[in-house]
């Protein structure tokens, strides 16, 4: 043995020691593996430009039976159209999205009147000419700005991301051992991103004073680093809702993040359906198929 | 394959073609006459599920090419196309993705029992090192798909890891350029990485055959490790034994497969990908697929670039030197008490591995990637061959039936 392992060379002795003393350091490393992984969130949470954890909610998306509420969408519509959409682009959005089934589901007629309300750009023509035209329910959304430097010229320096994905491209680290729960059946746990940007629009605070906010940037707890680029996007009453919900910032914030949610994935609800329907008939086929093994297998010894 | 064939054509047809060209009677023999031993557990099952995986994202992948666009402007929304304007196009990329993620879950089961039930072990090295470039090859392919939807971590990861190359001596820029068909990781990269992406999984499915060849040589392995003596009393034949046990495991295992693909889609992806890759912006934690983890840990736990590198090779290599790194003449880890505990050690391993590959290269991760990882090669290197020597084995049964007969009848 020795022989062909130069390390243990080191430490001769009985046959059992370099098998045992390994297995012993194995043990310890393992030990300490699961103290760092234990301690370090804690250890981490005490920094203090470090950001905090999203608050979790409520969502009427989440869980196996999860579905999308119709009105807190088209609440979180009217939010987007009248605040976010003056800075943040939704580009994979189309108008006819807001009348498919699992959505807001406005009315082919809303959808046309909304589609209506909005210009386009679109061309050449036939005398190669660029030109703006009413949008169409295939249109999708126009971005405020044409493109990533006007942005930035126009807001001082900062980039505000598009709209589309950004539930899905958002989240935060649950640690240990909270994530290997998040992928179980009756535990899941996938609305990260959902709980990072409602937590984030409620999440601006007065700065202490020893931290100090650059000009331009505001402080915010869920932020990295604490600081961020968008000023305090919603106040309360300022976006008017006609359904008689709250018109707080609270409301406001978790109705847009429902609207983002559903952008970021308008096929939510109906691959929740399929799935529950794919994965009962899984379970019933599975459950023949070891039925018909058990009885091929009765007669031979195993 | 081995001996004259079980199978008497019946039609005119199947005697017309049986003399031209003899594929019923090899389908049948392969996979119907084909002797099982009778003492498999459920840990065989996974060779039909990988075949079943195999089959699943090769189909799902071919539909997905037909959508999807391989350019740097074009690659992200094509992807987020396929996602809300192809028909179950959504269906499509989550069943592929979390598939990717289902087929590496089969495949270290299937190592795993390799590795437990000494299935390297002499006639059957050709057949555990056909394996083992079969998993090489499945690495590459997972990596090169994680590129193309080109989010933020497709594209870090593509630099990391051709970055690799530039560690060997002399020739390593070079290699690198010429990898990635550019200076820095951009348009001709993805144009490769989508061509080969599409090219691997027929590759794999080559070895594959070969692999399931050299099996049908020399028969299935078995947890008691002792070979078929009595064809007639110790195995039984593929259909409908096999096919059923087989057919029920994969059954069992598409539950967990849907649940990942309707209910969790994203919890084994990383939100950055949801991302357009952006050249000048780095995420603060570049972190690769779960299945790759504790490769990436043994990578980072050496300071030295090129040593990281040769490491993290010789990490899989090391595998195909097993039936010459572990010459116990008994075969199943069931009869070898020192070696289960050296194994299950061995697994902790490459769990925590995994894990402190998933965190930051820092502090106290850092030095118990560099414990493990020693003790990842030291497991090979010098427990296996060691215990080779000196293990006091537990009484092997003298046969299958033997073995069969003193556990009694089981319904396992």
């Amino acid at each position: 043995m020795a022989a062909g392992c130069p390390m243990l060379d080191l430490r001769p002795g009985k046959e059992q020691t370099p098998m045992k003393a390994s297995f012993r350091l194995m043990t310890l490393a393992v030990a300490a593996l699961a103290m760092v992984a234990v301690t370090t969130p804690a250890a981490r949470a005490g920094a203090s430009h470090e950001e905090e954890k999203p608050e979790r909610h409520e969502w009427s998306f989440a869980g196996v039976f999860g579905r999308f509420d119709k009105g807190q969408l088209r609440r979180g519509f009217k939010v987007y159209k009248e605040v976010c959409s003056t800075c943040h682009s939704i580009k994979m959005l189309a108008f006819r999205n807001l009348g498919q089934p699992g959505g807001p589901e406005l009315s082919e007629k809303e959808v046309a009147d909304l589609a209506a309300s909005y210009k386009v750009k679109d061309g050449p023509n036939d005398t190669g000419e660029y030109f703006e035209r009413t949008a169409r329910p295939s249109d999708r959304f126009p971005p405020p700005f044409a493109n990533e430097q006007a942005a930035r010229a126009a807001m001082s320096g900062a980039y505000p991301p598009d709209m589309s994905v950004l539930v899905k491209a958002r989240g935060y680290h649950r640690g240990f051992p909270g994530f290997l729960f998040d992928g179980l059946p009756g535990f899941s746990y996938q609305e990260h991103g959902a709980d990072y940007i409602v937590s984030l629009l409620k999440g601006y605070k007065d700065a202490p004073e020893d931290f100090k906010v650059p000009d331009g940037q505001y402080y915010n707890v869920y932020m990295i680093g604490r600081r961020i680029g968008m000023p305090p996007p919603l106040s309360d009453g300022a976006v008017t809702y006609d359904d008689g919900a709250p018109q707080t910032v609270d409301q406001y914030a978790k109705d847009v993040t429902a609207f983002m949610a559903w952008v970021a994935e308008p096929s939510l609800v109906s691959r929740k359906k399929i799935g529950l329907g794919v994965i009962s008939f899984l379970i019933v086929f599975a459950g023949l198929l070891y039925f018909t093994k058990r009885k091929i297998w009765s007669n031979v010894a195993h | 394959m081995s001996g004259h064939s079980q199978y008497t054509p019946k039609s005119g047809f199947a005697k017309w073609l049986e003399r031209r060209l003899p594929i019923i009677s090899f389908v049948y023999d392969s996979f119907v006459a084909y002797p099982t031993p009778k003492n498999l557990n459920y840990m065989w099952t996974f060779g039909a599920i990988l075949s079943f995986m195999l089959v699943a994202q090769i189909i799902t992948g071919i539909v997905l090419a037909m959508h999807y666009t391989p350019e740097t402007t074009l690659a992200f929304d094509s992807v987020e196309k396929i996602m809300r304007d192809v028909n179950w196009g959504w269906a499509l990329r989550y069943a592929h993705a979390n598939g990717a993620s289902m087929f590496f879950l089969a495949v270290y089961i299937h190592i795993a029992r390799g590795l437990y039930y000494g299935s390297y072990k002499e006639p059957r090295e050709v057949l555990w090192i056909l394996g083992v470039v079969i998993f090489m090859v499945m690495m590459a392919t997972g990596f090169l798909g994680y590129v193309l939807p080109w989010g933020q971590m497709s594209f870090w990861a593509a630099t990391v890891i051709t970055n690799l190359f530039s560690a060997l001596p002399v020739v390593g820029p070079s290699i690198t350029t010429w990898l990635l068909g550019d200076y820095a990781v951009g348009n001709a990269t993805l144009n490769r990485f989508f061509a080969l992406h599409y090219l691997l999984p027929f590759i794999i499915v080559a070895i594959v055959a070969l692999h399931v060849w050299a099996l049908h040589v020399t028969g299935q392995g078995n947890p008691d490790g002792v070979e078929v003596k009595d064809v007639k009393k110790e195995t039984v034949p593929f259909t409908p034994y096999a096919t059923l046990k087989d057919g029920y495991a994969i059954g069992a295992f598409l539950v967990l497969y849907a649940w990942m693909t309707f209910f969790v889609p994203n919890y084994l992806g990383h939100p950055d990908n949801y991302i357009e890759a952006n050249p000048l912006v780095t995420p603060p934690h570049i972190v690769p697929e779960w299945y790759f983890l504790p490769f990436y840990a043994i990578l980072r736990a050496i300071p030295s670039k090129l040593i990281g590198v040769i490491a993290l090779f010789l990490s899989i290599l090391i595998l195909a030197a097993l039936p010459w790194l572990d010459t116990s003449k008994v075969k199943s880890g069931s009869y070898r008490p020192q070696f289960r505990k050296a194994y299950w050690a061995f697994i902790a391993t490459c769990v925590g591995l995994g894990y402190l590959g998933s965190q930051p290269a820092e502090g106290a991760f850092l030095w118990i990637a560099r414990i493990l990882t020693f003790y990842y090669f030291f497991h090979f290197v010098c427990i296996l061959p060691w215990l080779s020597r000196h293990e006091k084995t537990e009484p092997v049964p003298e046969s299958i039936e033997a073995a069969v007969n003193g556990r009694g009848v089981s319904h396992a």
